[in-house]
């Protein structure tokens, strides 16, 4: 698979690391009420889809940048690569 | 029809024209006790011990495609029970035994093969996990014998012992491991299944699940409504996908593996070996071709086949661990969907649904649990209570911090 990188452009799947869902963004306030509940639910369950899949890959062998992959699990196109940083801010993270 | 050799000479001599199909192609009743969803070697497991051992009728096992063309095709037909944990090694023990007695007891030549399984290792400690496991393994009545370096050399003279970055050191073996004939598996299951009475449905995808009050009463299918008192889903590699129709959400990703024949050589390889300083391992079918895998590809996939990157790691272990590999000319390779759950071990459980219950997130592990896996959800459907070897495998135990991690990974499921 090549992954479109959008700072360094096409780049093989082999340099980098797989994380899983892109729901992991978003790691739940450990001070919260609640918070051992949202944590089982943040570490555990998954969509797991056939089809469409927005997925954290990490550059390991690059820029070590993250970066969120939309990818059809059915087919393994590749449809949209963002850098994670932005997709965190969009999504209402601070950084 | 009883098989025997008897049966094959009266046969032979007449012209081999009595041969019935080895089991009917019935059309759905509208309502069943059981309903199995998912034709692969548990599910056919499952409706079989459903029938033979709890006497129970009434039973439909629901198969998308056709039997033996799923998962249990697409193993690399291993059977072990070389497993650490207390929640796993039972559990495969009883698998293992039930293997042993297996072709008599389905009356179906499925070419147990208890031809012995040998796990190598590269350095001292290695060797000291090794010697863990092994005693583990005795302890709940596995047989499990340390090899050294000169008697793994006896048996296997042609692995690379002086590999500069991983020297063989020995291996720990166990004998009663072995490789069954994996079609074979699901062909005798599902004859098994079906002189007692069970409709095996093929070419019937379940569409939907039907649930009335926090009750699963049945199942929407291709060939139409079927009613259920019980649903039991054995479909590994897509219980996300079944389950997601009564709303649940499971701690399993679905990823792909590969595996590799070879053309076909004169015997080698006496028994299955494993490399210990790479992902490897590989055993010689009957047929001569030598199948061997190694690890999954490592991202979400539920497409059956997977990538080159994972085909040159494989060779490169394989070239590593056994030199002589590299003539060899590569004959097929394909893939197979994994439920990998988050702890690497499986889940045979209710689920928050009543009437409908789990067998899946057999990780790469599931061929060798067929017999046991089959048993145990049989017990648990029949009952509503856990095999005594299965208790560990229960769907809560991540929210409960019961994980059986064999790894040491934790909730990563592309490295168990």
């Amino acid at each position: 698979m090549i992954i479109n990188h959008p700072l360094l452009g096409p780049c093989d799947a082999q340099e980098f690391t797989y994380l899983g869902d892109a729901s992991l963004l978003h790691r739940p306030d450990g001070m919260a009420e609640g918070a051992a509940d949202a944590f089982v639910d943040y570490s555990y369950p998954r969509e797991n889809p056939a089809g469409l899949h927005r997925e954290l890959w990490f550059h390991e062998q690059g820029d070590r940048s993250w970066l969120v992959v939309t990818r059809d699990t059915v087919t393994h196109e590749i449809t949209q690569v963002e850098l994670a940083s932005d997709v965190a801010r969009r999504e209402g993270r601070s950084r | 029809m009883r098989y025997s050799g008897f049966r094959i000479l009266q046969q032979a001599l007449t012209g081999h024209k009595g041969w019935t199909p080895a089991w009917r192609n019935p059309d759905p009743q509208p309502h069943y006790d059981y309903v199995i969803v998912g034709g692969g070697g548990h599910g056919l497991a499952t409706a079989y011990y459903l029938a033979r051992q709890f006497r129970q009728s009434r039973i439909a096992v629901l198969e998308k495609g056709w039997i033996g063309g799923g998962n249990v095709g697409r193993n690399t037909t291993i059977i072990r029970s070389n497993y650490l944990l207390d929640g796993n090694e039972p559990f495969y023990e009883f698998s293992l035994r039930l293997w042993e007695g297996l072709e008599q007891d389905f009356n179906y030549n499925a070419m147990v093969s208890q031809r012995g399984i040998l796990n190598l290792f590269h350095s001292d400690a290695q060797r000291d996990a090794y010697i863990r496991r092994g005693n583990a393994m005795r302890l709940h009545g596995a047989d499990a014998e340390l090899l050294d370096r000169d008697q793994v050399r006896r048996a296997y003279p042609f692995l690379d012992f002086d590999n500069a970055r991983f020297p063989i050191k020995g291996g720990l073996a166990q004998r009663r491991g072995g490789t069954v004939r994996h079609d074979a598996v699901a062909w005798g299951y599902a004859r098994g299944a079906d002189q007692r009475g069970v409709d095996i449905i093929q070419n019937c995808a379940v569409t939907g699940l039907r649930i009335e009050n926090g009750r699963c009463t049945g199942v929407d299918t291709t060939r139409g409504v079927i009613g259920a008192g019980k649903v039991g889903v054995a479909v590994a590699g897509n219980s996300s996908r079944v389950m997601a129709m009564a709303g649940l959400r499971l701690p399993i990703e679905s990823h792909v593996l590969q595996a590799f024949v070879s053309e076909g050589l004169k015997p080698v390889l006496p028994g299955v070996i494993t490399f210990g300083a790479g992902h490897f391992y590989c055993s010689q079918s009957d047929k001569g071709g030598l199948v061997f895998g190694g690890d999954l590809d490592g991202y979400n996939s539920y497409a059956q086949r997977g990538n080159l990157p994972v085909i040159e790691d494989v060779a490169e272990g394989g070239m590593a661990l056994f030199p002589g590999l590299g003539r060899v000319r590569l004959l097929r390779a394909w893939g197979g969907v994994m439920d990998m759950s988050m702890d690497g071990s499986p889940i045979i459980d209710r689920t928050p649904v009543e009437g409908l219950y789990l067998n899946g997130g057999w990780c790469y592990g599931g061929f060798k649990a067929t017999p046991a896996s089959g048993w145990c959800f049989a017990h648990l459907l029949a009952t509503d209570q856990p095999h005594p070897t299965a208790t560990a495998y229960r769907l809560d135990r991540f929210a409960r911090g019961l994980m059986i991690d064999e790894k040491g990974v934790g909730a990563q499921p592309n490295l168990h």
